[in-house]
């Protein structure tokens, strides 16, 4: 189809490889909800026998219940500020702006700054304006990490958004606000809706950002960062890991599928 | 249809972008009922004009009235007009039958009157059945009807078209161009139609508005455009046309004396009352299928080529023959078979010379 | 000219918010480097205290040393593993392209402390890799040397970056012109040569991006070092957290992670300046 001569030795050599490749990227998190269903407290090998009695024990767990709530409600604020944000920008720079490049590479500076760095900055300015640690400000610090993946989300939406659209729109007799509504948000709608679904993923695993900035309530990643100096509360975490791992997995796969929606989809890349 | 001159006046219409001058202090009136041209090369204005006339872009100055009142600064939703866009812009989201009815919704119309005028429109545009259809199952050439059907629908009085044609291949334009004619008699709507294709222009309108630079260089039917160009730049851009730089060297009998390149002296008929003075460089144009060709000498004043070039295109042949005096080859479209290398003789009849400024 | 002025406004809740939640914070985190820890409360008279103690001790020496290699390593391996699986998937996977992409992408969506976790869990003393090695009755001991070393580091680490480095080395390759390929084989280059001469270097800027994807996130991970590093793998966000916890010197933490990401920065230019400079006299 390319026109290269691909000898089917060296093809089966690197489709070989892939394999390989993709079953080491999955083996080590694979691995978590196979022992969440081992009936040991040691994660070992041989596995001893089947058994549920961990997610039990996990779902009666208080303290994660009550950090599990206070994940959604820090991940719902999240993904809905930054998804607004992030539309009424990518609004803007898809049609070109001056100062659209400075302004896209101060918004996507967090994803080359490290966490530890992030954190400790806003653990600072948090302090010094006598702003108590709290869920809000987890909320404040998770912001400025989704935003650049709302922002590229809503972009790429609104790159492949005629602009005559709207001009007909209006040219066919409805007010700009009207055309708003029938053409441009139900257009842009799948973009929103995988920009909310990443945004609350991104906030939802972040450990370092809610550890600087949660003080005395706590999130998931934070709960179980502190599970872990318990041996014996090992598999209680790996029951919990397994469900959080299966849950985004499938929250990914759908919100990529939503933002493929309409869009051309052989000319994108993963995100 | 109802002959009311200055249905549409366009006055002293300017827009500048940065230092460009896209429109250039345009002055049209275009008549109700007319299929109406803008022709011009890229960048000629053109689009800017129509946009404004839609209300796209507002003008920096001029005014624009259409059946009596001025709408320079009336908002696009609120304009008489309505437009069938270049990329077409049908909504993606909604079927060929919503689409259509998009423009009915702001009127408050019935549910029954919009369907009524949805199924009116399907005929008239032979996409009976298509309602439920989805844009990224229509052709090319259907999502062009339907937004024509889209705006026509809501029964403008002017209806704006940029560069419709554009994207459709050779076959399926013709066709289009045939049907878009018959149905603007049909509607009796003012067309105005955008286009840098000058077969296109000549073949589907009233009148044409040859514009270049934001400026409108000449307007005219396309017959009288085509056999009495006022400019070099209408003549060269609208068909092929040979020029020959020629000074004036007399008046006579109501006919112009030329001494013209590799022609020698030439007699013309002068088309304006313009004020012609000895000496003034002036252009000597004819076009190719008016130049006479043969193997022979004729009767009569003549030239000798040489063939340099034969294009073949069916019902003529297009030669370009060199010859002493000038430069670049002549272009001439005539029926014998010539072959390159060929030794012919140009000729042409009394009065095929248009008279040109230089 | 009121449409510039609309575009702005649009645009200016979030470069509001952009500019308190990280122009801000980034300013005082400066501004905190140049000062020092009195006791309790911090002395705001500006002073190069901070960044003279880490030039000269060599315990913070030793500490960045260490980081920038185990996260160049890292950084390497991820990107030598990776390259091929990009490989496969812009010229190999034809149909299954999307399907391949999204297999690759979802473990970097899932969150970043469970998989490290896991790795802890498979590292570990009775951990995955010593149980099946004992059952296998291939050692009878089992093997210290997996956990709590900056090797366990950098093994975690170019597991945990992986997809950084796939998707721009995946994006490079895929907008690679496939008629040069066909050209150069044309004019003579068998698959070996053609890929040296033509695909790597038309790739360089997709590699170079992701070395840089990996290496600045690697060297100021925190979770990797601290959960499978041990004392000898701790890294430099290790050191700075501790400036924030028990040690409670935030100046010193502030220029320790100012001093970072200058020194990331500097080695990630030169680094690529190196590599296209290399590139460039490929022929």
């Amino acid at each position: 189809m390319n026109g290269m001569q691909v000898q089917s030795k060296h093809g089966a050599g690197l489709a070989a490889y892939a394999v390989l490749y993709v079953a080491f990227l999955y083996a080590p998190v694979l691995l978590l909800p196979l022992f969440s269903f081992n009936d040991s407290v040691f994660i070992a090998f041989p596995l001893v026998g089947f058994t549920t009695k961990w997610y039990a024990a996990m779902a009666q767990d208080e303290e994660m219940r009550a950090a599990l709530l206070n994940t959604m409600k820090v991940g719902v604020a999240v993904s809905l500020a930054a998804t607004i944000l992030g539309l009424l920008a990518a609004k803007i720079l898809a049609r070109g702006l001056p100062g659209r490049r400075l302004f896209l590479g101060a918004a996507n500076l967090p994803l080359f700054i490290p966490d530890i760095v992030l954190g400790i900055a806003l653990l600072i300015l948090v302090t010094r304006l006598n702003i108590p640690l709290s869920l809000n400000s987890v909320i404040l610090g998770h912001i400025v990490i989704c935003l650049p993946f709302a922002i590229a989300v809503l972009i790429s939406r609104f790159d492949g958004f005629d602009a005559s659209l709207e001009e007909a729109s209006r040219d066919l007799g409805e007010t700009a606000w009207m055309t708003f509504w029938r053409v441009t948000f139900p257009l842009v709608l799948p973009g929103i809706v995988a920009s909310l679904l990443l945004s609350f993923i991104v906030s939802f695993d972040d450990f370092l950002i809610a550890f600087f900035l949660c003080g005395t309530d706590t999130t998931l990643p934070v709960y179980i960062w502190g599970e872990l100096r318990f041996p014996y509360k090992l598999p209680n975490v790996l029951a919990l890991g397994a469900t959080i791992l299966a849950a985004s997995a499938v929250l990914i796969a759908f919100a990529e599928w939503i933002r493929r929606l309409g869009t051309n989809g052989a000319k994108e890349i993963g995100f | 249809m109802t002959e009311s001159a200055n249905f549409i006046c366009i006055d002293g219409l300017s827009k500048r972008f940065g230092a460009t001058r896209a429109v250039d202090r345009v002055t049209l009136d275009i008549s109700q009922g007319e299929f109406f041209s803008l022709l011009g090369p890229s960048g000629c204005g053109k689009t800017t004009l129509l946009r404004m006339i839609g209300g796209f872009t507002f003008p920096d100055t001029g005014t624009i009235a259409i059946d009596g009142e001025d709408v320079t600064a009336t908002p696009p939703n609120k304009r008489p007009t309505n437009m069938v866009f270049q990329s077409y812009a049908i909504f993606p989201h909604l079927n060929v039958r919503d689409n259509i009815a998009y423009g009915l919704k702001p009127e408050g119309l019935t549910r029954a009157e919009r369907d009524k005028r949805v199924a009116q429109a399907l005929d008239l545009i032979a996409l009976k059945g298509y309602g439920e259809r989805r844009p990224d199952q229509l052709s090319g050439g259907e999502r062009q009807r339907v937004a024509l059907a889209r705006a026509l629908v809501k029964r403008p009085k002017v209806l704006l078209l940029d560069e419709p044609l554009g994207a459709l291949d050779k076959r399926l334009r013709e066709a289009m161009q045939i049907e878009l004619r018959q149905l603007q008699r049909e509607v009796g709507i003012t067309f105005l139609f955008v286009t840098h294709d000058q077969d296109e222009a000549l073949a589907m309108s009233d009148r044409v508005a040859v514009m270049d630079q934001g400026r409108v260089l000449q307007v005219a039917d396309p017959k009288t455009l085509y056999e009495s160009p006022n400019s070099r730049a209408v003549a060269d851009f609208i068909g092929t046309m040979n020029f020959f730089e020629a000074r004036l060297i007399g008046i006579a009998g109501g006919k112009i004396l030329l001494e013209a390149e590799a022609l020698g002296r030439l007699e013309v008929s002068p088309p304006h009352h313009t004020v012609y003075t000895p000496g003034m460089p002036l252009v000597a144009a004819i076009r190719p299928e008016k130049l006479l060709l043969s193997r022979e000498p004729p009767s009569g004043s003549w030239l000798n080529g040489r063939v340099i070039s034969a294009a073949y295109f069916g019902e003529r042949s297009h030669f370009q023959v060199t010859i002493q005096g000038r430069a670049s080859p002549v272009v001439v479209a005539a029926q014998i078979n010539a072959a390159i290398g060929d030794s012919v003789y140009l000729s042409w009849l009394p009065d095929s010379f248009l008279l040109l400024p230089a | 000219m009121r449409d510039r002025f609309g575009a702005y406004l649009l645009i200016s809740p979030a470069m509001v918010v952009l500019a308190f939640t990280l122009a801000a914070p980034l300013a005082l985190l400066v501004a905190y480097s140049f000062w020092s820890q009195q006791g309790l409360s911090v002395d705001t008279h500006p002073t190069w205290s901070q960044y003279a103690a880490i030039a000269t001790r060599d315990v913070y020496r030793v500490l960045f040393l260490r980081s920038i290699a185990i996260s160049s390593l890292a950084t390497l391996l991820t990107i030598l593993l990776a390259f091929p699986m990009a490989y496969f998937v812009a010229f190999r996977a034809g149909k299954s392209k999307f399907v391949w992409l999204l297999l690759l992408t979802i473990p970097f969506w899932t969150s970043y402390l469970l998989r490290v976790f896991a790795w802890k869990v498979i590292l570990g003393y009775n951990g995955v890799i010593n149980s099946s090695l004992i059952g296998l009755k291939l050692i009878s001991q089992p093997l210290q040397i997996l956990l709590y070393t900056p090797a366990a580091v950098v093994v975690t680490l170019t597991h945990a970056y992986a997809a950084f480095a796939i998707l721009p080395i995946y994006v490079s390759l895929e907008k690679i012109d496939r008629s040069l390929l066909d050209a150069a084989a044309d004019l003579g280059d068998g698959p070996v040569r053609r890929f040296f001469r033509v695909t790597l270097p038309l790739s360089l800027p997709g590699i170079i991006a992701a070395a840089v994807l990996v290496f600045i996130p690697a060297t100021g991970d925190y979770v990797t070092p601290a959960l499978v590093g041990g004392s000898d793998g701790l890294m430099v966000a290790n050191i700075i957290q501790v400036q924030f916890g028990r040690a409670d010197n935030w100046p010193l933490g502030a220029a320790l992670a100012v001093g970072s990401l200058v020194l990331v920065a500097a080695l990630a230019f030169f680094a690529v300046q190196a590599a296209r400079f290399a590139t460039a006299r490929i022929r």
